[in-house]
């Protein structure tokens, strides 16, 4: 099934965009400063961010334990830098505490750390843990007053966690309609299987193995462009719609998107940016204080 | 004379977290297809809306765990020491101990006696595993008395707690009047010669030993340890003190385990000759329990004959 087009003006949708184009730009900027983290990855999940984190999640960023928030589980959570750019642009902390990002003393972990940086839903960083967690806080409403949709971002690649599939096959059982994954499909993990020469590196799952494995195990699947943000938008609010069991938007996207030459280059998962590189990159997400 | 046969403590756990279910409604068990067994069954009759079975399938059941605590909840988890936290190791390492989340992870057939499933069920060295875990907690009691005392303590306690649950009767060390204190060792024996220092329902076993080297003239002192992180170091000094020998007897892998603790502990504040009773280095097989007690020197018989066997440099 493919989502319907979300009925956005076209002056929210150029909003979406341009947090979106600004989250990627933090990632660099981060990524340069602390001359290490992943970049492929947090890349290809930035408008996915945006939509979530700039309209679609309920949340309340000056009291970022708000009980009815919305939650939200970032399962890949090597791509952090992602969400702490969404965070820092969005009011939880200021953009330049990322600039502490991997250093000493700093809140903004590898990993998403839910006892150092508040409105982190969960801690994350072992891959295929994320789902069973938000799983557990969609159970929740059934015995508190807090009734929260709940939206978690898979890697393509975690998928091959067998932890993914037990929580898949669970929330089925539970019909959990308030739990919504989103798959980051990126077509590519940080080495995987060699094609026909080792430069080339093969996608996790072969095409449509994600949609059949997911509809076998009792979700509804939305499909959505990862990169259209009128695509993402509709696909997240229709996927938390009432429907009896939990939904799964597979979002197709390109690992490293918006730096034309980390675009689709596994080596891009994690990397540091030399500095002509770096201001290649800003210049193609339009900025110019590179 | 030896102590009496006590109730299992599965059967305490079911009635316990089911009653403490009726006064706190944040309770919810969480059970991985073995609630007839841990005798969660028992929870599921009261409190049928709060029971959530999560097939087999452990790993994310750790998860929904985790999740279910961050929005306030308090999960006890239903399943073996083998499924509870073997299996899911890095699910609790990671969900649970590093979040510090009130997760209570009961783990039932703890020990020897998984009713003769063999060395994939016994579980011999999991209170190494998880005392070496930053964060975790770790209760071992000794009989049916002291595991509801323990469940108690745990539902006031907030962050998460790994209970070390007996499946078949053993015998009863403590009478009603017994208080747990959570962090603390218990002295159950005096004595002057010997310090024999034990846990889980390996302890009343010890007492029974103790009896059997009273005969032969030989005065053990006796301590129990529940809790065996955070260790009452205090207590281990001042009873080795005692008698300035000490041996310690577990139903467990002497590597890492309370003998290890123990050792640990003596070496930094106070060295102490020692000898350490337990699973030296292997894995166990299905027997009737009696038998498995005989055979790997736990039965009070062999506790008693391997502390009157040993030499002490002086």
């Amino acid at each position: 099934m493919t989502a319907r087009t979300a009925t956005l003006d076209r002056a929210e949708i150029e909003q979406l965009e341009e947090m979106a184009r600004r989250i990627r730009v933090e990632i660099i900027r981060t990524v340069n400063h602390a001359q290490v983290g992943h970049v492929g990855g947090p890349l290809s999940a930035a408008d996915i961010i945006a939509a979530l984190y700039f309209r679609v999640l309920r949340i309340r960023p000056g009291e970022p334990l708000w009980p009815q928030r919305d939650r939200f589980i970032l399962s890949k959570g090597h791509s952090s830098l992602v969400q702490y750019a969404a965070m820092a642009l969005r009011g939880y902390f200021p953009v330049d505490e990322l600039r502490s990002f991997d250093s000493k003393g700093s809140r903004l972990q590898g990993h998403p750390d839910m006892r150092l940086l508040p409105g982190i839903d969960m801690s994350t960083g072992s891959l295929g843990m994320g789902l069973s967690a938000g799983l557990g806080m969609a159970l929740a409403s059934r015995f508190t007053d807090v009734d929260p949709r709940v939206y978690v971002l898979l890697g393509d690649g975690e998928c091959q966690e067998g932890q993914i599939w037990e929580a898949a096959m669970v929330a089925a059982r539970y019909g959990l309609d308030n739990l919504v994954a989103i798959v980051d499909h990126n077509k590519l993990q940080q080495y995987g299987w060699a094609g026909e020469t080792s430069e080339v590196r093969l996608p996790p799952e072969e095409p449509g193995e994600l949609a059949a494995k997911w509809t076998a195990f009792g979700w509804r699947v939305l499909e959505a462009d990862g990169h259209d943000m009128a695509a993402v938008v509709g696909a997240l609010e229709a996927a938390a719609q009432e429907s009896g069991r939990p939904t799964v938007v597979i979002a197709n996207t390109i690992k490293g998107r918006g730096v034309s030459f980390m675009e689709g280059d596994y080596r891009w998962h994690s990397k540091p940016i030399k500095p002509d590189e770096f201001a290649a990159a800003m210049r193609e997400l339009g900025e110019a204080d590179a | 004379m030896s102590l009496p046969m006590g109730r299992p403590m599965r059967d305490v756990f079911g009635e316990t977290v089911s009653r403490l279910a009726d006064d706190d409604p944040r309770i919810v068990m969480l059970d991985g297809d073995l609630g007839s067994s841990t005798k969660a069954d028992i929870f599921e009759h009261g409190h049928r809306d709060r029971f959530l079975q999560m097939g087999i399938a452990e790993q994310n059941m750790i998860g929904v765990a985790a999740g279910l605590a961050s929005v306030g909840l308090m999960p006890f988890i239903s399943t073996f020491v083998s499924f509870a936290v073997i299996r899911p190791l890095d699910q609790v390492r990671v969900q649970v101990a590093q979040t510090g989340l009130n997760v209570k992870l009961t783990a039932g057939y703890a020990g020897l006696f998984t009713g003769m499933a063999g060395k994939t069920h016994q579980i011999v060295d999991d209170i190494s595993i998880m005392r070496a875990m930053p964060g975790m907690v770790t209760v071992s009691p000794a009989d049916d008395i002291e595991t509801d005392h323990v469940l108690r303590w745990a539902a006031g306690y907030e962050g998460p707690v790994y209970i070390r649950i007996g499946r078949d009767a053993t015998q009863r060390l403590f009478d009603e009047d017994y208080r747990f204190r959570f962090g603390a060792a218990v002295e159950v024996r005096a004595g002057s010669d010997v310090t024999l220092i034990s846990t889980g329902a390996q302890t009343p076993r010890v007492v029974d030993a103790a009896d059997l080297l009273a005969a032969d003239g030989i005065s053990a002192h006796v301590v129990h340890v529940p809790t065996i992180k955070p260790l009452d170091t205090g207590a281990i000094v001042a009873a080795a003190d005692r008698t300035g020998r000490v041996v310690t007897i577990e139903e467990h892998t002497v590597i890492g385990g309370l003998g290890g603790a123990v050792a640990e502990t003596l070496a930094e504040h106070r060295p102490t000759r020692m000898r350490r009773i337990g699973l030296q280095d292997m894995y166990t097989e299905s027997a009737p329990n009696d038998t498995l007690l005989e055979l790997y020197g736990l039965s009070a018989e062999r506790v008693a004959e391997q502390v009157r066997g040993m030499t002490w440099s002086s």
